[in-house]
């Protein structure tokens, strides 16, 4: 029970996107169309999974017995930029078709800070190992819904008639805005 | 001399609206929306993010001629990761509510795009001088715009600026939680395109 409710707070009610404000970058950036936005949040999934795994690791096991939780920061991001550099080489060997696919979205997941945000989240939550690997699920597939709903609408309205101030970024954050009001509706679950 | 001076001053000035980087690059639009609530959370996060940029401008436009190209971004990351811990551990010592306040943004800045964009992009290829110059003027620009955002989500959602009341009453909520971050950056966005244009 303790384990549903973590995964519809994270999906949710507390979204990662639409109400913690985490990786809006590719949200914005790469969800022209809702293709390229599966393949991202696909692997935004599989490095924060990762990620959130091996930074718990470090921190209970190394940082936190020799008292440097001070070099949190330092080592989180070098571990997450050596995952992703990690998975592309395997990748690009067992799946080259995916490797394809996700492309450019690879590398531009290291500054994603949707990463390193749930990484430094769970570890600040005094979340135990099951509950982090939990939470990071959770929250990619809070990121994955959040960006796929978001390419939906933005495909849509590509084909309506706005103001030329408004086209583009403006109008995509004013439906993220109406986005995260429809979400807000979950924080009566809660 | 005199054109030199020129194109320091212009080198300055377009973080501010041109190259704006919250406005024109949309760059680090993550801490832009989640600590913009009151102004005074903008003008920390924005300052403490200048401070990270220019330092780290600093460093990288010395140490450029020693970065072999292949891991120069591996190490950027970890230059500017130094000075977010800098940043945080100071911040905890003699500012602990504003620190409370940003909360997650703060180590987060290790991955603003700003930051790691003008490394990249301007300390990486100039000189010491410039580069300082160049962190100033996107660091403030990036002020600037955090510290709009977040006037006018205080100013909308609890009717002031800086804790000082303007008017009196509710304000309109929606404009202090999460979509009215969304709803207050997309208009002005679409302000500064008018202006620029």
């Amino acid at each position: 029970m303790e384990y549903v409710l973590l995964i519809i707070s994270a999906v949710f009610v507390n979204n990662i996107v639409l109400s913690k404000f985490l990786g809006i970058c590719p949200f914005i950036g790469v969800s022209g169309k809702v293709e390229t936005s599966l393949g991202m949040a696909g692997a935004v999934a599989f490095v924060l999974t990762i990620a959130t795994l091996v930074t718990y690791i470090i921190q209970s096991y190394i940082l936190e017995p020799l008292g440097i939780t001070y070099m949190q920061t330092i080592t989180f991001i070098l571990v997450i930029a050596a995952l992703v550099q990690l998975v592309e080489i395997i990748l690009k060997k067992a799946s080259p078709a995916l490797y394809q696919a996700l492309g450019i979205f690879l590398p531009l997941i290291t500054t994603n800070c949707a990463v390193l945000g749930v990484a430094i989240l769970a570890v600040q939550n005094d979340y135990n190992l099951i509950k982090s690997i939990v939470f990071a699920i959770a929250n990619s597939i809070g990121f994955g819904l959040a960006l796929i709903i978001f390419a939906g609408l933005r495909e849509q309205f590509e084909l309506a008639d706005i103001p030329a101030p408004m086209k583009g970024v403006p109008i995509a954050f004013i439906v993220a805005g109406l986005l995260a009001m429809a979400f807000m509706g979950f924080a009566g679950i809660a | 001399m005199e054109s030199g001076k020129m194109n320091q001053l212009k080198n300055f000035t377009k973080g501010f609206i041109r190259e704006n980087p919250v406005f024109a690059l949309f760059l680090g639009l993550c801490p832009t929306l989640g600590v913009s609530t009151s102004a005074i959370n903008g003008m920390g996060m924005g300052l403490a993010t200048t401070f990270v940029l220019v330092m780290s401008n600093i460093v990288i436009s010395l140490v450029k001629g020693f970065i072999p190209a292949n891991v120069r971004i591996p190490s950027f990351i970890v230059i500017i990761a130094s000075f977010v811990t800098i940043v945080q551990l100071l911040m905890q010592a003699y500012l602990p509510s504003l620190f409370d306040a940003l909360g997650l943004f703060i180590p987060l800045i290790v991955v603003n795009c700003i930051v790691l964009g003008r490394a990249e992009a301007f300390a990486s290829k100039n000189n010491l001088y410039s580069s300082v110059i160049d962190g100033f003027g996107m660091g403030l620009g990036f002020t600037f715009a955090l510290m709009l955002l977040g006037a006018i989500r205080e100013l909308l959602g609890s009717g002031a600026i800086f804790g000082y009341r303007f008017i009196q009453g509710d304000g309109i909520l929606i404009f202090i939680l999460s979509p009215g971050a969304f709803l207050a950056l997309g208009y002005l966005i679409m302000l500064s395109r008018k202006v620029n244009k």
